[in-house]
This record gives structure tokens, C-alpha cells and sequence, in this order.
């Protein structure tokens, strides 16, 4: 399982590297959303200092679905996703190693968009290890449920449209947990040690519960 | 038929129980002395939301039960649950805020019960929306089915989040559980209500799967007329 996961996450790494698709979309989509949040609302207020881990992973979810709706877009255009589902290999290894570079991806794109985050919010990392945790445990929240939806989205007539749709609602733990840790992390919240066992908690029993069921999403009709 | 007899004995229950329901709550059920006659879209607003909770565990149980049978009967009875539950969960939310507006003063707060609600009805809004963008019978099954499942797993971690933030936030008005020292005449009320709202679940529950054979019935039979079309034109 272990080589089938990391066979496809080296495939995914390989296609981004020559493309820089889902990153360069995810990242000037964040930056997109927070420069709105500036126009929407007054951002350069004491009070509104304090919620900048929210308006940084709403962007950031909204963002990370384009990325995640590129996973198995990717997959269908060329009947990829057909050769993946007839290839005879565990189909828990393929969610894995998709949902491992879909985390790298969040990741990669949050640590970029960090440094425009803190000077346009103008806010200040207090504490840089919860940081890294923070970003690191949420991006594998959202890639864990966002790989299987993504994969469930692709098979239908509205493609990436209903990803987000499946997706958010679900999200709402791991989204309420990132901030919260992140919020902690920028010196503006406290008690954090809740947040982070909700947050691996949730990756947890999402990567089980996908591991489980992926076999029957990648079943090709 | 045995689906006919229990429908009719569902449907007279329903009748029965819903009639002593209203009754109850109309003529029986002392008039709360603070908050008034609104109170009272307590004993419609309580039983919708167990209802449609047990609705979207029955999504979870035949969602289960179809990835390990592939029997499309379990397709067809987490489809019909979902959309009771839905349409439980979407009178849930519109009886709550016309209760909360005279007591509470606004229509909505983002209390944890109130959020888990609302975001328990996205989450099936978006299983019944998958389902329509699916061709393939089969696949649309085993899909929906997946989304059933994660759906319902969500459930807890969604609950005790929104709740750890709340408790961490100030609370807006709340006070005291509407549980508290319930009135023997007002929980005799509740209790008769909640039976009237799960014959009507199951009813409802029913009709929509009576509904679902009939037009598979129909889908299967057409692809056959088609099937013996195709074959005619052939030779």
C-alpha cells in the first residue's frame, strides 16, 4: 500500500513540478480573497488584527478546493483514472499518495502565502512551532476529506462545481480547529491543546474512513 | 401484501397519535408562564429534530448496507430517509428562529445546537445534490453512498468543535436547557408529539420509497423495451 502511495505521490509531484498548476492557482486565489477581505472590510483595526487567522483560512479553504478539484480533473481528461482503477494495486495506496501531495500542495502554498498574509494583516508570529503544526495538521484535514470528495466530484456532470458544495460543510471542524491553532500561534488566542487533538483526531479518522472506501469511488463504471 | 398492511397500520397510528398530539398540545398543555403561547412550536420543533436525526442515521445504516450488499433496495431506503431528514431538518430550522425571536429577542444565534443543525442540513443538501448529477444508476449508489457514510462520521467532530467554541466565546442569551423541570402535562404533550412525528417520518418514510420502486420499476423496464428495440433494428 505504502508503494502504490508513494508511486502516485511522486506522479502528482512530477506533474506539478512541470505544470505548477494547482499551487500558482491556489496561491494567487488566496491573494485574491484576501485582498477582497480588504475592500469588504476595514482590515487595518486593532479588532480586526485579531481575526486574521480567520480571514486566512477562509481564503485558504476556499482556494485549497481548486487545488483539490484539479487532483482528479487531472485523472479524467486523459482516461488516467481508468488505468488507475484497473491497475491491480491496493486503491487505499492511490487515496494516500494523492492525499499526500494534495497536503504537500496546501502546505507548500500556505508557507508562500504566509509572508503576503503577515504584511498585508500586519500581524506577528508568536509562536513559529505552532505555526508549522497548525498549517501542517489543517492542510492534512482539508486534503483528506478534499482527495475522496474530489474523487467522488469527478465523476459527475457538475465536475468541480460540487466539490466545494461536499466538501466545506464537512470541513467545518478542521476549519474551526486551524484557525483557532493558528490564531494561537499569532499570539491572539489561548488554549490550544483542545484544537490540536480535535485537529489530529479528525485527520485520523478521515484518512481511515477514506483509506476504507475509496475502493468503491475509484471503481470505473 | 404485507407493505400494504403495515402502511395502514403506519398510517392509522399516524392519525391516531397525531390527532391526541394536537389535541394535547392545544388544549391539555398548560400555557408556559414566561414565554407565552409561542412556546407551545415546542412540542412540532423537538420531535422534528429527532426524527431527522434518526432519518440521517438511517442514510449511515443503508449507505453501510449497500456497499456491502450492493442490493439497490438500501440505495433506494438511504435516499428516501435523506430526503425526509432534509425536509425535517429544513422545518427544524424554520420552526426554531419564529420560537427564538419573541423569547430570545433575535431569529438566530450561533449557539452550538443551532449551528450543528445547519450544517447537518448542508451536509445532506449536498448528498441529494450528488445524486442528481450522477447518470449511472450504480455509480450514483455507490457515490451517494460514500458521502453518506463520511456525512454521518462528521457528525461528532462537528458537534464537539462548535461546542469547545462556543463555551470559549461569550454566550448570547441562553438561559437554562429547555429541559429543565419540564411539567408532568408538558412532557406527557412532548412525549405524544414525538410518536405522532415518527409515524409521520415513517409515512413519509414510506410514500417517497414507495415512490423510488416504482420508478426503477419503470427504468429497468424502459432499458429493456430499448435493449429489445436495439436488437430488433439489428436484425
Amino acid at each position: 500500500m505504502l508503494q502504490t502511495a508513494r508511486a502516485v505521490l511522486e506522479k502528482d509531484f512530477r506533474i506539478e513540478l512541470r505544470t505548477r498548476d494547482a499551487i500558482s492557482a491556489a496561491l494567487v486565489f488566496s491573494i485574491l480573497v484576501l485582498v477582497v477581505f480588504n475592500f469588504a472590510l476595514d482590515v487595518n483595526t486593532p479588532e480586526m488584527r485579531r481575526l486574521a487567522a480567520g480571514f486566512f483560512w477562509v481564503a485558504f479553504a476556499f482556494a485549497g478546493t481548486l487545488a483539490l478539484d484539479r487532483s482528479f480533473a487531472l485523472e479524467k481528461e486523459s482516461g488516467a483514472g481508468r488505468a488507475l482503477a484497473l491497475a491491480p494495486v491496493d486503491a487505499g495506496g492511490i487515496y494516500l499518495g494523492k492525499c499526500a501531495a494534495n497536503a504537500a500542495f496546501l502546505f507548500i502554498t500556505q508557507l508562500v502565502a504566509l509572508p503576503l498574509f503577515v504584511i498585508f494583516f500586519d500581524v506577528s508570529i508568536q509562536r513559529a512551532g505552532a505555526l508549522a503544526a497548525s498549517f501542517a495538521l489543517g492542510s492534512i484535514a482539508f486534503a483528506a476529506v478534499g482527495t475522496l470528495f474530489s474523487a467522488v466530484a469527478a465523476n459527475t456532470r457538475m465536475r468541480g462545481l460540487l466539490l466545494p458544495i461536499l466538501f466545506l460543510p464537512l470541513s467545518v471542524p478542521a476549519l474551526i480547529a486551524s484557525v483557532e491553532t493558528t490564531s494561537f500561534a499569532l499570539g491572539n488566542a489561548e488554549g490550544p491543546s483542545f484544537w490540536f487533538t480535535l485537529l489530529v483526531v479528525y485527520d485520523v479518522v478521515f484518512l481511515t474512513a477514506s483509506v476504507l472506501v475509496f475502493e468503491y469511488v475509484l471503481e470505473e463504471s | 401484501m404485507s407493505r400494504c398492511k403495515f402502511a395502514i397500520f403506519i398510517d392509522s397510528m399516524l392519525f391516531i397519535t397525531m390527532a391526541a398530539a394536537m389535541a394535547m398540545i392545544f388544549l391539555y398543555a398548560p400555557i408556559e408562564s414566561e414565554m407565552g403561547i409561542v412556546q407551545k412550536i415546542f412540542y412540532v420543533h423537538v420531535p422534528l429534530a429527532w426524527n431527522a436525526f434518526l432519518g440521517f442515521a438511517m442514510v449511515f445504516y443503508y449507505s453501510f448496507r449497500y456497499l456491502s450488499t450492493r442490493n439497490p433496495r438500501y440505495d433506494r431506503r438511504a435516499l428516501s430517509a435523506a430526503e425526509v431528514g432534509v425536509l425535517f431538518t429544513t422545518l427544524v430550522l424554520i420552526t426554531g428562529p419564529i420560537w427564538a425571536k419573541p423569547v430570545w429577542g433575535i431569529w438566530w444565534t450561533w449557539d452550538a445546537r443551532l449551528t450543528l443543525t445547519l450544517v447537518l442540513w448542508l451536509i445532506y443538501i449536498g448528498y441529494l445534490m450528488l445524486r442528481r448529477y450522477i447518470e449511472s444508476p450504480e455509480r450514483r449508489a455507490v457515490l451517494a453512498a460514500v458521502v453518506g457514510i463520511t456525512g454521518f462520521i462528521d457528525v461528532p467532530l462537528v458537534y464537539f468543535a462548535i461546542r469547545w467554541w462556543r463555551t470559549q466565546h461569550p454566550q448570547p442569551v441562553i438561559a437554562g436547557g429547555e429541559g429543565s423541570g419540564l411539567d408532568p402535562a408538558m412532557a406527557a404533550t412532548l412525549w405524544v408529539s414525538v410518536a405522532a412525528f415518527t409515524f409521520l417520518f415513517l409515512a413519509l418514510f414510506g410514500r417517497r420509497l414507495d415512490v423510488e420502486v416504482e420508478r426503477s420499476r419503470r427504468e429497468t423496464e424502459r432499458d429493456a423495451a430499448e435493449a429489445a428495440h436495439a436488437q430488433g433494428v439489428r436484425t
